[in-house]
């Protein structure tokens, strides 16, 4: 089954994985790929970590990536990088967002923010480090952190010829459509 | 023409394509999208969210026995609620056809059980099919409303998470449009009194003997021939991990239709291969059933009977197969649990519980389930939907008999208040009980993803309806100690708590604010208005006591170099709890 390949998308609730992952979803879709793409949501809504898991390839079967197979890592969420670290391929890459959202033992003082979590990445696998945090607000909205992301994802695995401007507007508000290809192309150049 | 469609989003296009025109459901994860994404057909499909799964399923049932096609859709602890129709219909039998779909979640995700529901097809008797993708989902739909109308029963489609979640490839086609079947009167089918009951009885076992032969028949039960050496029999999602493993490595018997199982299809399978397993999630359902029939097989020695199964599972189990990981040491990650949100208005109320003493707090199934976890630590159990209030009922009793002082305080959301709590407060108005039962009321339903329900004021499909009043229903129930508080105003909660507390019979408090969340609509913002504001903390006055820290509010970080609480001003809308919390004055609101 080597022709398949595994996209895991890693985050925080809110953090918008589940659209940046159905946009892929549906370009990888309209180059004719077969496509799963799974999630778990429900109590995840509420600050929880939140996977959604994208296998494309000629025939796709289990929807689950396992330990060691992603070929590519996105983690929105820099102490989530770390902890899907072993669901990818140590051949693989990793795009970390240099952004950290404590989780709620940090917040109340019981439990520190893990440090130095990128160089301990950067030294076992090939890694990219993004803001896109910072990108996307220079853009003007920092809610396109997402599709900030989704760019480098295209970029890192080679699909920059799929008609992404098209998947875009099919999916986000009219007047969110100009914003967010730009945040598309600006996470794609930032490779 | 092909999309790409979860489970549920294919299961609802099923029910469109198959002629169906009536869908009900009360939601529940993995299921909820299933009526979301029917609702839409307006034209074509009555829609709603019932009150509870009994309900839901017990209108589906009057549907079908009119005539018209009908679904109702669940979760699996769902099914429990709507047993007792189940088993009844399963006796009387259809006239229009009807597919109950029962969304299972092994690895609990978000429930309180990991129970089996294929179980519940052998118990009921009633025929069982199971997708292993979204194609199959939407297509079984259709087979399961022909099957039901063909054998005169009800048909479980039993999904799981990873089926209800995932999102595949899926055909679409027209809808076929089969009207409504005529109703003709007929006690003797639609009545279970113990005489026709009887008669009904033997033909259930008539019925299943031509189940077994269609289930032998059946396209959904298939083989494919690879390498003999292997042989595998699998269904829903066990299959598509089994596939990710053995490829052509194995022969597979797949199975669609999975009550009655094609035992002669499993025999001719079981004879031409050299070592037979069964791959199945959670329960030995297919396994037992196999090995009782005299047929050697491998299966749960080997694969585990608890959580979710996969790819890597099945490798490591029976091949011995593992990938290699990148090792690095991630020790120091911390949990990442869920929280009450920013501005939850369940916050205020919880807070000020968890500071009385000699309390027993019964919990409920919603986001108010959260109050059990740090730093809130209030709540002291959660058994189902409604529990709160009766479980909370025979604790008091137990406590009163027993001479102990301790009180219980039961705390149950509207939407799960009108699911089930009403026949709990019932218990504890006619049974003289003096629990303080506490009405969570965020105007929505919350922790599934804001369904419509009886107290909310619209209907599934959008329509204005009756907004059911809460206080004064539980003051027809016969509670006379009723009132109605603002969650946000700590100091209003504390005085209404203190004073139920000191009340020697039963009373409710309503706490009404919407979930913060929620979109408001014009009503709630008239009601309750808009959100104006932050939160902010004055560094120079912060003494760091963590108080604030103890409401669990998201927004709020205790920075341990300064000591010092911060707010994100992000998360942060203004609500206040933590400005009273504080005891001195170092947090205002400000941009008003």
């Amino acid at each position: 089954m080597a022709e398949v390949k595994n996209i895991l998308l890693v985050g925080v609730g809110g953090q918008g994985t589940i659209l940046a992952s159905k946009i892929l979803s549906e370009g990888l879709m309209d180059v004719g790929y077969d496509v799963k793409m799974s999630e778990i949501h429900g109590m995840s809504q509420r600050g929880g970590s939140v996977t959604t898991q994208v296998r494309f390839g000629k025939e796709v079967y289990s929807p689950i990536i396992g330990k060691g197979q992603a070929d590519i890592l996105v983690a929105f969420e820099t102490m989530e990088a770390l902890r899907w670290l072993d669901h990818l391929n140590p051949y693989g890459k990793i795009v970390v967002n240099d952004y950290q959202i404590p989780s709620a033992p940090i917040l109340t003082g019981k439990k520190d923010y893990p440090e130095g979590v990128i160089e301990r990445i950067k030294a076992k696998v090939d890694t990219t480090v993004l803001d896109a945090a910072n990108i996307a607000e220079r853009l003007g909205n920092a809610k396109t952190m997402n599709i900030v992301l989704l760019g480098a994802l295209v970029k890192a695995i080679g699909l920059e010829a799929i008609n992404w401007e098209d998947i875009i507007k099919k999916n986000v508000k009219e007047k969110f459509i100009d914003m967010n290809i730009k945040a598309l192309k600006t996470g794609m150049d930032s490779l | 023409m092909k999309k790409l469609l979860t489970g549920n989003e294919a299961v609802a296009r099923g029910a469109f394509e198959a002629g169906i025109t009536f869908a009900a459901a009360y939601p529940g994860t993995p299921s909820t999208e299933i009526l979301e994404n029917i609702a839409p057909y307006k034209k074509e499909i009555t829609a709603e969210w019932a009150p509870n799964e009994k309900v839901a399923l017990e209108s589906a049932i009057g549907a079908s026995i009119a005539g018209a096609r009908a679904l109702a859709a669940m979760k699996q602890v769902g099914v429990n609620v709507a047993a007792d129709p189940l088993f009844s219909f399963a006796y009387t039998g259809v006239n229009g056809g009807i597919v109950l779909v029962s969304a299972d979640e092994p690895g609990i995700h978000s429930s309180q059980n990991e129970q089996d529901n294929r179980m519940y097809a052998k118990f009921a008797k009633v025929p069982m099919l199971e997708p292993s993708n979204s194609q199959e989902a939407k297509d079984m739909v259709k087979i399961a409303v022909e099957t039901s109308e063909k054998y005169d029963t009800l048909v479980l489609l039993r999904m799981t998470t990873r089926i209800c979640h995932s999102k595949s490839l899926v055909e679409l086609k027209e809808r076929e449009e089969v009207g409504k079947k005529d109703y003709i009167k007929n006690p003797q089918k639609y009545a279970t009194t113990p005489a026709y009951a009887r008669g009904m009885r033997v033909n259930i076992e008539r019925r299943l003997k031509t189940l077994v032969d269609a289930s032998n028949e059946s396209e959904l039960n298939y083989f494919e021939w690879h390498d003999k050496k292997i042989g595998i029999i699998s269904s829903g999602v066990a299959y598509q991990h089994a596939k990710e493993v053995f490829g052509d490595r194995a022969s597979y018997l797949k199975l669609g239709f999975t009550f009655p199982l094609p035992m002669k299809k499993i025999q001719k399978f079981a004879a031409q291969v050299e070592t037979l397993y069964v791959i199945e999630e959670v329960e030995p359902y297919i396994e037992e059933q196999i090995k009782a029939a005299g047929i050697a097989c491998i299966g749960k020695e080997k694969i585990p009977n608890i959580g979710e199964l996969n790819a890597d599972i099945i490798a490591k189990v029976l091949l011995g197969e593992e990938r290699p990981v990148i090792e690095c040491d991630a020790s120091d990650v911390v949990s990442r649990p869920p929280t009450l949100c920013a501005g939850c208005p369940h916050r205020g109320f919880f807070y000020e519980l968890s500071k009385k003493k000699n309390v027993m707090v019964t919990g409920d199934i919603g986001c108010y389930g959260l109050g059990v976890a740090d730093p809130l630590n209030t709540v002291d159990t959660i058994i189902c939907m409604g529990a709160s209030i009766s479980a909370g009922h025979g604790a008091q009793k137990a406590f009163n008999r027993h001479n102990t002082n301790t009180r219980v305080v039961s705390v149950i959301g509207d939407s799960t208040f009108f699911h089930t709590g009403i026949n709990s407060l019932l218990d504890v108005s006619y049974n003289r009980s003096n629990t303080v039962s506490v009405i969570l009321d965020n105007r929505i339903t919350g922790m599934t993803g804001h369904q419509e329900n009886p107290g909310s004021g619209y209907t599934l499909q959008g329509m204005p309806t009756k907004d059911i009043d809460i206080p004064n229903l539980c003051k027809a129930m016969g509670i006379e100690n009723v009132k109605v508080v603002n969650p946000l105003k700590l100091n209003e909660v504390k005085t209404t708590l203190n004073w139920a507390l000191e009340l020697d019979e039963p009373s409710v408090i309503v706490t009404r604010w919407p979930c913060v969340l929620k979109k408001h609509s014009e009503i709630d913002i008239e009601e309750f208005g808009d959100y104006k504001g932050l939160c902010s903390v004055d560094v120079d006055q912060c003494i760091g006591c963590k108080k604030c820290i103890k409401t669990g509010c998201p927004a709020l970080q205790f920075d341990k170099k300064s000591k010092k609480v911060k707010i994100d001003k992000i998360q942060c809308i203004g609500c206040e709890v933590c400005v009273q919390v504080c005891p001195v004055n170092a947090i205002n609101k400000v941009g008003e």
